[in-house]
């Protein structure tokens, strides 16, 4: 008779229950409705259809397009500034405990809250941005109603509000570089420059690989800054997946959108999987 | 770079790179408070002149009698939800992310892949309002409670499972042949020493329930059904020239973060370089 565990596996029932029926089950069946023409009244089975719609009406190749546009944008400037910041707010300069906190404060403040003052500060003509930008001679774009700007200027929105995360994971993986590294670096005579490149980058790995992963995930999935900005407009110039999924739910076209949240699953699991795995495998060689 | 002197450089490093932070990251922050404390035709402006009235008081009440106290209902539910779905995290989570460190098996790491999956696939939201209503729960503070832990748990397991492995197993041992059962073990000797990463987890799932506008959005519509975060989205679209009210909504709805935040800091950075760095 084998003795029972001191550990036994009913500690994972209530939990497991509650995430098996509101998030795996969810999960599985949206393979199926997304091959259906579902409303609030019927799912019929529809084949391929949703992906050939999703991959042939141009407003929504462009939301495909954006989200990868806006996911890879938003994570190199989080993960180049992030570092930058970094860096300088763990060289010992004045006030660095509080510009720690300034940085991060953005990371805990309402998202919608955010959006909705960059909306106003970003306003094309009564804008505090265009009004100091007007000051110095500089004639400011129209951040937000310019289709060709519009999700650029969100996700500079989305950087900063961001970028205090980056950092503080980046000061914490700062923290664990011996100085003897610099040491040794300054008596074969580096510049501060070369110590950058050759200690600091290489050093901070595990962090870059953290940085990267998380914010483009985030920056796939990103809903709310978005809708707060923007809603998808000028037209459908600032359209991502999850907002296209809002909206095809909205209109009632269930299956439409149930296709768009499969699609940036696979897109997620396509980009972030590989991505990490090979991150990992650099790491351990490094 | 490993000299943490105060040099004459490190000043003057320092000196501009407040200016900028002042600029970047705190003047935003004083438009909301400016233009909350200004009347409507005055905000409408947008600029960053000192109020012609200050009207602090007036716009306090004006926002929080708005829809019919609209505010402090929504304050109320989302209090409600977030307290309710953090007591459920941590009791449950730590249950899971303790047999999964104590007992390495095939079981447990499956168990743990999955829970982790939740960390990065987005949630399927259709299927989810099929699966609410199927249930019962679409449209109930219950049906959001339940959303919020199911959504939590990859970073809840994620915390409590690192934090246990630094717990001694001959703490549990010694229990055991005491002769104690597998839940006095957990509830009376292991749980009282999870405090500090509870903390940690209560801290910071808080603010990111508190801050949810996606989820209420999708899975709690209804106007008793209102949370603090779309009460802003409200604000938007009844009242697209009151921008004062609007400021003064964001201000009113950033208290919450900022008082924990000022408070539990360490708590905050602890929990976001964590789990972060050993995802």
């Amino acid at each position: 008779m084998t003795r029972k565990s001191a550990y036994p596996y009913w500690f994972f029932i209530p939990a497991g229950v509650i995430f098996a029926i509101l998030f795996i089950v969810p999960t599985v069946a949206s393979f199926y409705f997304s091959l259906t023409y579902w409303d609030p009244f019927e799912a019929r089975f529809a084949g391929w259809d949703n992906y050939v719609q999703f991959f042939s009406e141009p407003f929504l190749v462009r939301g495909v397009l954006n989200t990868l546009f806006f996911a890879f944008l938003t994570s190199a400037l989080k993960t180049g500034l992030g570092l930058l910041l970094a860096v300088l707010l763990t060289s010992g300069i004045f006030a660095q405990g509080f510009l720690r906190s300034v940085v991060f404060f953005p990371v805990l403040v309402s998202t919608i809250g955010v959006g909705l003052l960059f909306q106003e500060l970003m306003h094309p003509t009564q804008g505090a941005i265009n009004v100091a930008l007007a000051a110095i001679g500089i004639d400011g774009p129209g951040w937000l109603v310019n289709p060709k700007l519009a999700l650029f200027s969100v996700a500079l929105v989305d950087v900063w509000r961001g970028v205090g995360l980056a950092t503080l994971i980046y000061i914490a993986g700062l923290s664990t570089i011996g100085p003897e590294y610099y040491e040794a670096a300054r008596i074969d005579g580096a510049t501060r420059w070369q110590q950058f490149w050759r200690v600091t980058v290489p050093l901070v790995r595990p962090a870059t690989n953290t940085v990267i992963v998380l914010s483009l995930i985030g920056g796939l999935r990103l809903f709310d800054l978005i809708w707060a900005m923007t809603r998808g407009g000028p037209g459908f110039s600032s359209d991502v997946l999850a907002s296209v999924i809002y909206k095809q739910y909205q209109a009632g076209f269930w299956g439409l959108s149930t296709a768009g949240n499969v699609i940036l699953f696979l897109m997620i699991a396509a980009i972030v999987a590989p991505l990490a795995w090979w991150l990992n495998r650099r790491e351990l060689e490094a | 770079m490993t000299d943490r002197s105060l040099t004459a450089r490190n000043y003057a490093m320092g000196v501009v790179a407040l200016l900028l932070a002042f600029v970047v990251f705190i003047v935003p922050f004083l438009f909301v408070a400016i233009n909350a404390m200004k009347t409507a035709p005055d905000a409408a402006q947008l600029d960053f002149s000192l109020p012609e009235r200050w009207v602090f008081w007036e716009n306090v009440v004006t926002t929080v009698q708005t829809r019919d106290y609209a505010l402090l209902l929504a304050y109320w539910n989302s209090t409600l939800i977030t307290v309710c779905a953090i007591t459920i995290l941590v009791i449950f989570g730590a249950m899971v992310g303790f047999v999964i460190q104590r007992r390495p098996s095939p079981v447990s790491r499956f168990v743990y892949v999955l829970i982790l999956s939740g960390l990065m696939i987005p949630p399927a939201v259709v299927p989810t309002i099929w699966v609410l209503q199927g249930i019962n729960l679409f449209k109930t503070l219950q049906g959001m409670i339940l959303i919020q832990v199911a959504y939590g748990l990859g970073f809840t397991v994620l915390l409590f499972r690192a934090f246990i492995a630094t717990i001694p197993r001959e703490l549990d041992e010694a229990a055991i042949i005491d002769g104690a059962k597998p839940w006095q073990v957990f509830f009376r000797v292991v749980l009282p020493l999870l405090k500090p990463v509870t903390v940690t987890v209560i801290v910071v799932q808080s603010i990111s329930i508190f801050n949810d506008f996606t989820h209420p959005l999708y899975y709690l519509p209804g106007r008793d059904n209102v949370t603090v975060q779309l009460t802003l989205y409200n604000f938007q679209s009844q009242f697209a020239s009151q921008n004062n009210l609007l400021f003064m909504n964001i201000l009113l709805i950033t208290i919450p973060p900022l008082i924990v935040f000022v408070f539990f800091n360490r708590q905050i950075v602890a929990g976001m370089t964590s789990g972060a760095v050993k995802g």
